[in-house]
């Protein structure tokens, strides 16, 4: 049994102790805003927030979530409204598909919180690991510069 | 209609399959009557459908003002879902506020679905200019009765009916009841907006589903659960065409929530969009289908196809292509001015396989009942999901509802809706609703490849090193063979192989196919990619081959310009399926574009060597005309940076400029990704590559840094947006690389080269 928190609700978990949380936030919670993209931690598609720090879910065994609050794309916006990152993305355009984008928003929001002021080597260093196929990484760039400058 | 651009050769192969939707055999398909079909004819009504004024499939409006606007072509990034929309809001003068767009399911009655090409506003900008005009002039007609004034005192504006003379105004929702009692206008009556009445059209726009992406609330296919559904994962014949010798799945049988195995039949030829066979593990949740899949124990007949391996594959095809092949084009005798003896240049060009990898993988769900089969799946093409999977079940197409959902991403892939004809065949054995689920790997090994192809070119060049001879050869599986033809397809050649725009008074373009070992697709801009970075490449070569700068020489190679009679060349030019007097072959635009390139970024503002670099191409495709500046930094470990591209389009009228924009951006994304990375290769029939680590595409890092847009403002009908971008980078790239290490890369992926 696994108690965690997802985007501030209490839950219980008594299934298979091998699975990634991506599956549970999407088949059980139905959260399906955390994407799937690769499995193989290597997209960043399934990005979510344990303990405020960026994770890939598809690598997350539920085993390692006892305790633990989760943040998926699916709560960012606190009581609707949106946080900086994703005001900066709808400010900037950013989505073509949209499909990568919670990882990305994901990714960038525990960037910020991090690294408050973030050079463009930090932000390279920080999204490397999301795809976008769509090929929006220069729009990623600047909104995560425009969210910076919002939040401060 | 639909195979008014192949020849009679060609239908003989695509025999019984062409309504599966492919772009090959699609080109035009516009309904030109769209008005007030019964609403009895449609498979699923839209709002738009049962809406009580209701002038066109496309549109539909209430008596509270809320106007519907269906999208029949398919979101994968474009925008398309808000740009056509825009267009028929503009017309009807609507407020956007109050307009709600719908996804069209797939159904003959919106016309030709099939969402690649890039031709979606190129085919309907009309069609929904129409429906918004036809909603509009019907709202008049209403208010001149129940003003009691003539139409001709009337205008519009906001959503609202106006007559300036008394300054009264009549809503829109209130003229509906009175307007719906109207028949509907013919076009040839309709006024439509001139261009400095647009308020939507060529403004800036936010996408309609831009928050909910933003939310995660956004829904593709992988998104769909239905009641009772089961899950399913398979694993498919490693070799195509491979059967299962013995299958053990007792292990699997034992994984929590896996409920049982279905061996499905093994793909025949043609493969068209039919499923791939394999075997399906069935259960509970996608968590328990995909370790329940890794459990079987599978011993597989390969057969045939299990002799490809890509490196002996290469050397035939770079044999094959020096020698002579099927001529495509023909102008002049470049036989005679090569045996004149005069200096001659000759080049070799080799591109990989590559993946679409988009970012969500194939995924559908299908509930088959009473004969029924209804399917939501992130397809670019929904009327083929309806012809595929009535030929997989039995069924009139008819019965088959497909939703479509938003699609991540699509690049071509998602035309193929051989994961919903599997979804479809599950559900009706199971007797629930599936949910098939590919994971990274299935879409990365069972793929509708972009080919691997080999070009040559020879030219004779003059005492300042203009070509006067210009021969072009190509060899690649074809895209063809999906369909049943063992050699390329006429649009095949149509893109960058018999069609090159420079003012040569000799040309002679020659192609053959190569065998063909795995499932052969469109991949964005097709075979534009490989034919322009070898056409585009060999240009810049003889640029510095006679010692000019590469734009003052494709300006002059192209000449002041004009429009291209390819048919008086010997070519039955497809033109992207649009006819040749709307969208002629203009090499005029092809220089112009150049020409702002020139101006627009650093050509010509610094010396290459050192380390740094900047390439040029330009090149028309789907009936677009772009020029790519690339600028690279190489440095001491022979690592590429991508500093700056600029793209220059003309691509006619643009209705949402910045997502246009995004699309040229993100084309010089991908081909950049494409040049440096993009391989996937085969060993005994088996796809190498298994996830992003193989198969690497563009990340933040490693794409260009920043990409700039320009328009030419050309005023011509609107064509492609969503593919011509990537073609000129790949060959700009190549050149750049060239002029900043002096190393000539004929190769993709050009990370293969040591630049150092």
């Amino acid at each position: 049994m696994v108690k965690l928190t997802v985007n501030g609700k209490a839950h219980t978990y008594d299934g298979d102790p091998e699975m990634p949380l991506l599956w549970y936030v999407r088949d059980d919670l139905r959260l399906t805003g955390t994407r799937f993209g690769c499995g193989a931690g290597l997209c960043g598609a399934c990005t979510v927030h344990v303990n405020g720090a960026a994770v890939r879910s598809c690598q997350t065994k539920m085993s390692t979530l006892e305790g633990k609050t989760v943040l998926t794309v699916d709560g960012l916006a606190a009581n609707g409204v949106m946080n900086a990152v994703q005001k900066a993305w709808v400010t900037h355009n950013v989505p073509q598909c949209g499909y990568c984008q919670s990882g990305q928003i994901m990714s960038a929001t525990a960037l910020l919180k991090s690294t408050p002021n973030p050079t463009d080597a930090d932000i390279d260093r920080a999204m490397a690991g999301n795809i976008c196929r769509c090929g929006t990484y220069q729009r990623i760039r600047a909104a995560i510069h425009t969210a910076a400058k919002e939040r401060a | 209609m639909i195979i008014e651009n192949i020849s009679l050769s060609r239908r003989h192969f695509l025999g019984g399959m062409l309504s599966t939707g492919a772009f090959v055999v699609v080109s035009r398909l516009v309904p030109e009557e769209l008005h007030a079909q019964a609403a009895s004819a449609a498979i699923f009504n839209t709002k738009a459908d049962t809406a009580m004024l209701h002038p066109s499939v496309y549109l539909g409006i209430e008596p509270n003002g809320t106007v519907f606007i269906v999208t029949h072509r398919s979101e994968m990034g474009t925008g398309i879902r808000t740009s056509l929309p825009l267009v028929a809001a503009d017309e009807l003068d609507a407020d956007w506020s109050k307009c709600r767009i719908e996804q069209g399911v797939g159904d003959t009655r919106y016309g030709d679905q099939n969402t690649d090409g890039s031709r979606s506003i190129r085919d309907f900008y009309d069609a929904f200019r129409v429906a918004g005009a036809s909603a509009r002039s019907m709202l008049i007609t209403a208010a001149a009765a129940q003003l009691n004034v003539p139409a001709s005192e009337l205008t519009t504006a906001n959503h609202e009916v106006v007559h300036a003379k008394s300054g009264r105004k009549l809503g829109y929702g209130a003229l509906v009841p009175a307007a719906a009692k109207l028949s509907v206008p013919a076009k040839d009556a309709l006024t439509f907006k001139t261009k400095a009445q647009w308020k939507f059209v060529g403004k800036e726009r936010k996408i309609y589903d831009l928050n909910n992406i933003a939310t995660g609330k956004a829904e593709f296919g992988l998104d769909v659960y239905r009641e009772g559904m089961v899950f399913a994962s398979i694993e498919h014949p490693p070799v195509l065409g491979g059967t299962v010798k013995a299958l053990d799945d007792k292990d699997a049988l034992t994984v929590k929530g896996v409920s049982q195995t279905v061996t499905l039949d093994t793909i025949k030829p043609p493969v068209l969009f039919q499923a791939l066979g394999g075997v399906a593990v069935i259960g509970s949740s996608t968590w328990a289908v995909m370790s329940g899949r890794k459990k079987l124990k599978i011993d597989w007949n390969d057969g045939p196809h299990a002799s490809y391996t890509s490196e002996p594959f290469k050397a035939a095809m770079l044999a094959k292509v020096q020698q002579p092949q099927k001529v495509a084009r023909n102008l002049g005798n470049v036989d005679a001015e090569f045996a004149k003896g005069g200096k001659v240049i000759e080049a070799l060009y080799y591109t990989p396989m590559a993946a679409h990898a988009s970012m969500e993988p194939p995924a559908a769900v299908a509930d088959f009942r009473n004969g029924k089969v209804e399917v939501w799946t992130p397809t670019q093409n929904p009327q083929a999901v309806q012809d595929t999977v009535a030929a997989a079940v039995g069924v009139d197409k008819k019965n088959v509802i497909c939703h479509v959902t938003l699609l991540g991403g699509g690049f071509g892939r998602k035309s193929k809706p051989d994961f919903a004809a599997e979804a479809a065949i599950l559900s009706k054995k199971l007797g629930k609703p599936v949910k098939v689920i590919w994971t990274r790997e299935d879409d990365i090994h069972f793929d509708f490849y972009h080919t691997t192809a080999a070009v040559y070119h020879k030219a004779a060049v003059d005492g300042r090193g203009k070509p006067t001879a210009w021969l072009q050869r190509s060899v690649f599986p074809p895209i063809g063979s999906t369909f049943g033809s063992p050699v390329p397809l006429g649009f095949e050649l149509d893109m960058g192989l018999d069609d090159t725009l420079y003012d040569v008074p000799n040309i002679r373009a020659e192609n053959a196919g190569a065998d063909v070992h795995v499932r052969i697709g469109w991949f964005r801009a097709v075979t534009n990619n490989f034919h322009a970075f070898a056409a585009h490449s060999f240009a810049d070569e003889m640029a510095h081959a006679a010692g000019r700068d590469t734009l003052e020489y494709l300006l002059d190679v192209i000449g002041p310009g004009k429009i291209i009679d390819l048919k008086a060349q010997g070519v039955d030019y497809s033109n992207y399926g649009a006819p040749l007097d709307k969208y002629p072959v203009d090499s005029r635009r092809l220089r112009r574009v150049l020409e702002v390139a020139g101006e627009k970024s650093n050509w010509g503002k610094r010396k290459p060597g050192n380390g740094w670099g900047i390439g040029i191409a330009a090149h028309r495709s789907f009936n677009t005309y772009v020029a790519s500046v690339v600028e690279v930094e190489v440095d001491q470990q022979g690592r590429v940076r991508i500093p700056r591209i600029d793209q220059v389009a003309d691509p006619g009228v643009v209705i949402n400029p910045d997502r246009v924009r995004a699309q040229f951006e993100g084309a010089a994304v991908m081909g950049a990704g494409l040049a440096m990375f993009g391989e996937i290769t085969a060993a005994n029939g088996r796809i190498q590559q298994n996830n992003f680590d193989g198969f690497r595409v563009a990340r933040m890092n490693d794409a260009p840094v920043q990409v700039n847009v320009h328009f030419v403002e050309s005023g011509n009908l609107p064509t492609g947006v969503g593919e011509p971008g990537v073609p000129p980078v790949v060959a700009a790239l190549a050149n750049a690389i060239f002029a900043a290490t002096g190393k000539r890369v004929r190769e993709m992926p050009f990370s293969k080269t040591k630049l150092v």
